[in-house]
C-alpha cells in the first residue's frame, strides 16, 4: 500500500521536525507520535484518505513553536537548555552577538576599574574587604538589566537596598581587628547576590521557577569562573616565569593591574557564558554532582566516625562550627545543584537513594558537632562569630532536613518530585535574609566588636 | 465555538482530572472525551494537552506509566492519585460557586431586562405627549 508508505515518512518527517525543538523530549515525542496515529486512524475510519488525514491530524496537534513554549514553561531545566532561544513572550529580535560581546567587556573593565578606585580609596584591608563586592555586584546587575530589559522601576527598587547595605558597611564604626566587620563582609555578598537574582530574574522574584534558574546560573557560574580561573592560574604563571628569566618582575603589576580588572571581570565575563552557552555546562552538572555525590558521602563518613571516636567533644576548637557550616553548604550546593539538573518527572532512582544517604549522613555529622558546640556555649558564652555560625548551621539543619524528608518521601512514591523542588526555592531567600540580619545588627548588637 | 484562552486554561484542569476520576486513560482518549462531553463544541488544541498532562504529574495530582497501544506503541497512561482526587474535589466547589453566581446574576439581568422594556413604551409616549 503505497499511500501507507507515504503516510509512515510524513509521520517519520514530522517526528523530525518535534524533536527540533529541544524543549519536547524524545519520550514527549514518541507520546504525541501515538496521540497523532490515533487521531489519523479514526479520520481515516470516517472516509478520509491517508494524506488528508494526516494534514488535519497535525493542524489539531496545533502550532508546534506555542506548544514547545508550554513544554518548556512546564520544564523549567529543559527551558534552561533554550532559555536564549525562548524569551518570555512572542520570540523577538536579540541583539546581534558583537553588541553583547562589547557590552559585556564593558562591563567587565568598568568592574575593573570601580574595583581599582577602590583600592586606591580604602586603606584597609578589611574597608576594602567590604567594598570589593558592593563594587562589582552593580556591573554583573548591569548586565541583566540590558539583557532582560529589567523595567526601570525594578532596577529603582533595588537601588535603595543596594544603597543602605552601601551606608551601613561603611558608616558602622567597626573596630578594625574586630570579628563583627569580618562577619559584615562575608554576609554582604550574600545579600548582594541576592539582589542580582532579583535583576537575573527580571524582578519576577515571587515565582519560584525563575528562583531554580538563578540557583542554576550560580552553579554554572562557580564552574565557568573555577574554569577561567586555573585558565588564567597558567597563563600567568607561564609570563611570569618567561619574563624572570630576563630579571622583570612581574607581582607589583600583578598586584596593582592584573588582579583588580581579572577578578572582577571573570565574574562578568563567566555570567555572559553562562547564559551563552548553557548547555555546555548542562551536560556537565549532572555528572559532577554525580561524582561528588559518593565522594562527599564517604568523607562525611569518615569525619562521623573520627568525630565519634575522638571523644571529648568538649574541648574541640571553635573552628569545628564553622568547618561544620562549610561542610554542610557544600552538601547542600550538592543537593541543589543535582536537583536543579533533575528531570522532575523521572522515577525515583538509585542516585535518590545516594542523595538521601549523603543528606543523612551530614545531618549525622551536623548532630555531633552541634552537641559539642551547645556545651561550649553553655560554657564559653556567646561571641559574634559563634552566633552567626549557630544561626547558619541552625538554617542549613532545617533546609537539609526538610529535603531529607521530601526525598523520603519521594523515594517512598508518597510525593512528587516538584515537592523537593519548590521547598528549595522556597527556602534561598532565608539565606539573604539572614545575611542581612547579621550585617545589619550584629555590628550595634555586639558593639562593632 | 471559540473559547477564551484564558477560559480553556482554568477549565481544562478540572475537566482533565475530571475525566481522569472515570478511570485511567492516555492522551488521545482524554481529548476523545472532552469532545465527546461537549458534543463537539469545546475543542482543544491537540498538543496542549501535553504540557498540562506534565504539569498535573508534578503536582502530584497524576502518576502516569508507558504501556502498549492495542497496535503495539509506546503509549502513555495517566491515572489519578489520591492528591488529584482532594484537587477535583477542591476545583468541583470552587467551579460551582463560579457556575451558580454566574446564573443568579444573569438571571437577574434577564429579569431586570424583562422589567424595564415594557416601561420604555409607556415613557416615551408620556414626554412626547409633554411635548405635543
Amino acid at each position: 500500500m503505497a499511500s501507507r508508505e507515504r503516510l509512515e515518512a510524513q509521520i517519520d518527517q514530522w517526528r523530525s521536525y518535534v524533536q527540533r525543538h529541544r524543549a519536547i523530549a524524545p519520550a514527549d515525542v514518541d507520546e504525541m507520535e501515538d496521540h497523532l496515529r490515533g487521531r489519523v486512524d479514526d479520520l481515516t475510519a470516517t472516509g478520509l484518505d491517508d494524506d488528508e488525514a494526516f494534514l488535519v491530524a497535525v493542524r489539531r496537534m496545533g502550532n508546534l513553536d506555542a506548544v514547545s513554549h508550554e513544554f518548556a514553561r512546564e520544564h523549567s531545566e529543559r527551558l534552561w537548555k533554550q532559555l536564549v532561544l525562548v524569551p518570555d513572550g512572542p520570540p523577538q529580535e536579540s541583539a546581534p552577538a558583537w553588541r553583547e560581546l562589547a557590552v559585556v567587556l564593558a562591563l567587565a573593565v568598568g568592574a575593573g576599574i570601580a574595583v581599582k578606585v577602590a583600592l586606591a580609596a580604602f586603606d584597609t584591608d578589611s574597608a576594602l574587604l567590604r567594598n570589593v563586592p558592593l563594587m562589582t555586584a552593580p556591573f554583573l546587575a548591569a548586565y541583566f538589566v540590558w539583557k532582560r530589559r529589567v523595567a526601570w522601576r525594578v532596577v529603582a527598587a533595588l537601588l535603595v537596598p543596594y544603597a543602605l547595605l552601601a551606608v551601613v558597611l561603611n558608616v558602622y564604626p567597626y573596630v578594625d581587628t574586630g570579628s563583627t566587620v569580618v562577619l559584615a563582609a562575608i554576609h554582604a555578598p550574600v545579600v548582594l547576590w541576592a539582589l542580582v537574582g532579583v535583576v537575573y530574574v527580571g524582578g519576577r522574584w515571587r515565582d519560584q521557577d525563575p528562583r531554580m534558574d538563578f540557583a542554576r546560573f550560580t552553579g554554572e557560574l562557580v564552574v565557568y569562573v573555577t574554569l577561567l580561573a586555573i585558565g588564567g592560574g597558567v597563563l600567568l604563571g607561564l609570563t611570569a616565569a618567561t619574563l624572570s628569566l630576563v630579571g622583570v618582575d612581574i607581582e607589583p603589576a600583578m598586584e596593582s593591574w592584573i588582579m583588580p580588572f581579572a577578578v572582577p571581570g571573570a565574574v562578568v565575563v563567566g555570567a555572559w557564558l553562562v547564559e551563552a552557552k548553557q548547555d555546555v555546562v548542562e551536560n556537565i552538572a549532572p555528572v559532577l554532582t554525580r561524582v561528588f555525590t559518593p565522594l562527599t558521602t564517604v568523607m562525611l563518613l569518615v569525619t562521623l566516625v573520627v568525630l565519634l571516636g575522638a571523644g571529648g567533644l568538649a574541648d574541640v576548637e571553635r573552628e569545628l562550627l564553622i568547618l561544620m557550616d562549610a561542610i554542610l553548604v557544600l552538601v547542600l550546593c550538592l543537593l541543589l545543584y543535582s536537583v536543579s539538573a533533575r528531570d522532575s518527572l523521572a522515577r525515583p532512582g538509585w542516585f535518590d537513594g545516594l542523595q538521601l544517604v549523603l543528606v543523612a549522613s551530614a545531618l549525622a555529622v551536623d548532630a555531633v558537632a552541634l552537641t559539642a558546640m551547645l556545651t561550649r556555649i553553655a560554657e564559653f558564652g556567646f561571641s559574634p562569630n559563634k552566633v552567626a555560625a549557630l544561626g547558619l548551621n541552625l538554617l542549613l539543619l532545617v533546609h537539609l532536613a526538610r529535603s531529607g524528608l521530601l526525598l523520603l518521601d519521594f523515594l517512598r512514591d508518597r510525593r512528587p518530585f516538584g515537592a523537593l523542588v519548590r521547598w528549595q526555592t522556597r527556602f534561598l531567600p532565608v539565606y539573604a535574609v539572614w545575611a542581612l540580619v547579621v550585617v545589619v545588627t550584629f555590628g550595634p548588637v555586639f558593639g562593632f566588636a | 465555538m471559540r473559547f477564551d484562552k484564558d477560559l480553556v486554561a482554568a477549565s481544562a484542569t478540572p475537566l482533565v482530572l475530571g475525566i481522569l476520576a472515570e478511570g485511567e486513560s492516555y492522551g488521545y482518549a482524554i481529548l476523545k472525551r472532552v469532545t465527546e462531553l461537549s458534543g463537539g463544541r469545546m475543542q482543544w488544541t491537540d498538543g496542549m494537552l501535553y504540557p498540562l498532562l506534565h504539569r498535573l504529574e508534578r503536582l502530584g495530582l497524576v502518576v502516569a506509566t508507558w504501556g502498549t497501544s492495542e497496535a503495539g506503541r509506546r503509549r502513555k497512561h495517566y491515572a489519578l492519585t489520591a492528591a488529584g482526587r482532594d484537587a477535583l474535589v477542591e476545583r468541583q466547589e470552587q467551579w460551582t460557586v463560579v457556575a451558580d453566581v454566574l446564573h443568579q446574576v444573569w438571571r437577574s439581568a434577564q429579569q431586570a431586562a424583562q422589567a424595564t422594556q415594557p416601561l420604555q413604551p409607556m415613557a416615551r409616549p408620556a414626554v412626547a405627549e409633554g411635548w405635543a
